[in-house]
């Protein structure tokens, strides 16, 4: 059904082609740099005219689409020096660039406004996104590489940000411990105050141990029953933050209850390394520039995830992670220890999402316990299912533009939304009462899990490999197919 | 219940340490479990008999919505995480029936009341019966030949998709339904009191279990849908129409989530979005805990889970607090999972592990 209708639209627009002079034919028998200019130059243009159209015109816009131009066109891929192939390298190296410099062009009023999405994401924001990419790279491990959903991601989330509460925080009064902290009040003798950075590893460390605690006696379980158990601990780890100001009755307050642990320090490097290198002492005194500083170091972050994803995706361990993914039965068949192996995919998501966490509370200045809701495991695991499982850059793809719409981007689809169609609106009014998009956040991300599921499971940016899993089906074959009954009249079916 | 446990092999791990242990660790905290609960009882008798009824009537609710659960798992293996969202929308259905059809008040006739009760549950019933049916087709039935985890993931988007269909209905506050029930005593023996609205809702719940276990046992539908459950592969070369079966199984399954959720609207007088989630949970741990896929280990499971809750929320001698209800079934789904995945009146099959 869905095969046939993309055909008949392939099949018109090559007919109104060839109705032009451009049959299909002689299209492919160009070459591909030309084909891959024309299409490009053909997006570029619609993008523009939509901006101009739809958008704010800043003469900016042709800068951004020259850039877009140059990244696109040429087939980089086949760049070679003295025979190795570098040119791999260019396009990532270039997102990169773009990422780092953001700070300098994205933020000033100059820059166009995209249509219906309005302005681009605020520093803030690309902080999000640069954590929430650590996250689903995290969670990649778990899913994406070794195919055990995990439905209670947020938990790591969670001992990471209450890792940073209890140790870079007045948290526990009657102790007093500093190493390395920065921007502590003079006189304040209250908690632990340890270096954000020593903290970050600590918070990676502590959850993988709590993944491994979590992991070892539920990964027997089956996928189904093993995402029900996560989703178990999941809500069982919000609710002892939320209730742990008094555990027990004991009096002992662990995470100071529904009020949070706030506030956390921030992170920096310390007055010698300011004097003598240049890094920033203490990035809460930075000012306005705070949020581009944060921003540079989640980034560091996320290239060390990153990093660490692609180098264990082709190790031995991750190699065991794909061959149980694609069928357990037969890769403990071949020698993959199973326990073992789902443990350190486990282990490893857990990690960064502890990292993650830590560094996401030390930026926001506080761990809360309202933050951590199944929502936000669903909210992680939709950005790895849209981008691509199992793909590097379809899950930070997918990372970034759901925590876009998270922050901003629902807001402004929101408001463009009821300024066009909303009462009084611009063009027509066809509902009256104005338009909470965001209260609809989840819904639109449900909406986005389903059709992804149905129509491309792969993902956007999917791995081959996984793509195939997905046409093929790597799992028990029915022996008559309820559903397409065909092959069974098709003389060539087996 | 297991479609294709014969043609695997099961696989064999090496027993670590830890699972030596953990058994006697679980035996232990049964064991606590109930020196706790003889405690409560010497200490006021009545009184623990009064929160045992609470105890049912929770376990009645529980047990509506565990059987969805454990018929769409039994003949798809497929865990409905939208099934607590039709839940929330049939009591949200039958809030809007009671209210704005009927114009039930609190101090109704009988003859009122039954009629509004049965018009409403039929309506509810009938509602989420097709929403559920629809569901299945819109959401399940492309994936049938997918990976197990997709139909999952699917569940939970339409899960979240529902719950936005009720906020967007009713907005994102609770929905109050005022008490239309009566409160007043059936009986009071020496201290145990047992009341009307507790007592309507065993009425309600009781004839449709009934109606449920005529339809499986006695009907040719049931019948098909046993056939199903047990292998679709051989259900299909015996004529069976899986398909529509399957369908069926989904409006039987929805249908309990409406009679579920009327009795929840009326018995609690609050319904909100996100009800359906956190009850769908723990619902889902009734099944668990029951035998998923074995309908009276659902309501078993059901009752189980209804009278811990309320001895936990009502006992006064060292119970965690309501605080703490939903840790608590957790735990007991986690410890479910790990040690007895069959649930108490499941049989062990070797895909269980």
């Amino acid at each position: 059904m869905r095969a046939r209708l993309v055909k008949g639209i392939a099949d018109a627009w090559w007919l109104v082609l060839s109705r032009l002079g451009l049959s299909r034919h002689r299209w492919q028998t160009l070459p591909r740099f030309t084909r891959r200019t024309v299409k490009a130059v053909v997006w570029v243009g619609l993008g523009l005219l939509l901006i101009g159209l739809f958008g704010v015109w800043k003469l900016s816009a042709l800068a951004v689409a020259a850039v877009v131009l140059v990244l696109v066109v040429p087939s980089y891929g086949k760049v070679t020096v003295r025979g190795r192939r570098v040119g791999k390298a260019i396009l990532p190296l270039a997102v990169l660039v773009l990422a780092i410099t953001y700070p300098f062009y994205g933020v000033v009023s100059s820059m166009p406004q995209l249509p219906i999405f309005g302005p681009v994401p605020q520093m803030s924001t690309m902080v999000g996104m640069a954590v929430f990419t650590m996250m689903a790279l995290g969670l990649n491990f778990v899913v994406g590489y070794a195919g055990l959903l995990d439905l209670g991601y947020v938990a790591f989330y969670a001992m990471g940000s209450y890792m940073a509460g209890w140790f870079a925080s007045d948290q526990f009064a009657k102790q007093h411990l500093r190493f390395g902290a920065v921007g502590i009040a003079p006189g304040d003798n209250a908690g632990f105050h340890l270096s954000i950075w020593l903290v970050l590893l600590m918070a990676g460390i502590a959850t993988a141990i709590i993944g491994v605690i979590i992991g070892l006696p539920t990964l027997r379980l089956r996928g189904d029953y093993l995402a029900i158990v996560t989703l178990g601990f999941g809500e069982i780890m919000p609710q002892i933050a939320r209730n742990g100001d008094s555990l027990f009755g004991t009096g002992f307050n662990l995470t100071n209850g529904t009020g949070g642990i706030t506030p956390i320090d921030g992170p920096g490097f310390g007055n010698w390394l300011h004097h003598h290198v240049g890094l920033p002492a203490n990035y809460l005194t930075l000012g306005t520039n705070a949020d581009r500083v944060f921003f540079w170091t989640a980034l560091v972050l996320v290239l060390l995830t990153m990093f660490a994803s692609a180098r264990l995706r082709d190790s031995r361990l991750g190699r065991a992670w794909i061959a149980i993914r694609e069928d357990e039965v037969a890769a403990a068949a071949m020698g993959v220890p199973l326990m073992r192996t789902k443990t350190w995919a486990y282990a490893t998501g857990a990690f960064f999402g502890g990292v993650a966490g830590a560094y996401y509370a030390s930026y926001n200045g506080g761990a809360f316990p309202d933050e951590f809701f199944f929502n936000i495991s669903v909210f992680i695991l939709c950005m790895v299912i849209l981008g691509g499982m199992g793909n590097i850059w379809g899950v930070i793809f997918g990372a970034c533009f759901l925590e876009y719409l998270d922050r901003e981007g629902l807001a402004n689809i929101g408001a463009w939304l009821n300024g066009h169609f909303g009462p009084g609106g611009s063009d027509f009014q066809i509902w009256h009462k104005t338009l909470d998009v965001p209260l609809y956040e989840f819904g639109i991300f449900g909406a986005i899990l389903v059709i992804v599921m149905l129509f491309r499971p792969e993902g956007l940016i999917p791995s081959s490999r996984r793509a195939a899993e997905f046409r093929e089906g790597v799992h028990d074959e029915p022996l008559y197919d309820v559903e397409h009954d065909e092959r069974l009249y098709t003389p060539e079916a087996t | 219940m297991a479609t294709h446990a014969q043609t695997e092999m099961p696989i064999r791990l090496r027993r670590s340490p830890v699972s030596y242990v953990m058994p006697v660790l679980a035996t232990c905290l049964v064991g606590l479990l109930l020196v706790w609960l003889g405690i409560n009882f010497v200490k006021g008798p009545a009184y623990f008999f009064t929160i045992s009824f609470i105890g049912l009537t929770n376990g009645a609710v529980y047990a509506l919505v565990a059987l969805g659960y454990t018929l769409v798992y039994g003949i798809l293996e497929l865990i409905n995480f939208a099934h607590g969202d039709v839940f929330m929308l049939g009591g949200m259905f039958s809030a809007t029936m009671v209210l704005s059809v009927f114009h039930l008040t609190a101090h109704a006739s009988t003859g009122a009341l039954v009629g509004a009760i049965v018009g409403s549950l039929a309506v509810a019933m009938a509602a989420c019966g097709l929403l559920n049916a629809t569901i299945e087709r819109v959401a399940y039935r492309p994936l049938r030949g997918a990976p197990r985890l997709a139909p999952l993931i699917t569940a939970i988007g339409m899960s979240f998709i529902l719950e936005d269909i009720a906020i967007g209905w009713k907005g994102p506050s609770y929905t109050a339904v005022p008490n239309v029930l009566p409160r007043g005593q059936v009986f009071s023996i020496s201290g145990v009191v047992l009341t009307w609205e507790k007592l309507i809702v065993i009425m309600i719940t009781v004839p449709v279990l009934l109606a449920l276990i005529w339809l499986v046992q006695r009907t040719r539908q049931g019948k098909a849908m046993r056939a199903t459950a047990q292998d679709r592969d051989a259900a299909a070369m015996m004529g069976i129409n899986v398909n529509r079966t399957i369908s069926f199984t989904f409006m039987i399954a929805g249908a309990l989530a409406g009679a579920g959720g009327l009795v929840y609207a009326l018995y609690f007088g609050q319904i909100r979005y996100d009800t359906g989630f956190q009850l769908g949970l723990i619902a889902f741990t009734a099944a668990v805990l029951g035998g998923i896929g074995n309908l009276p280990g659902a309501v078993l499971g059901a009752l189980c889970i209804g009278f811990i809750q309320a001895f936990n929320e009502g006992l006064l001698w060292r119970a965690p607090g309501s605080n703490w209800t939903e840790s608590i079934v957790f735990t007991i789904l986690i410890l479910i999972l790990v040690f007895r995945p069959e649930g108490l009146l499941g049989e062990r099959t070797p895909e269980g592990v």
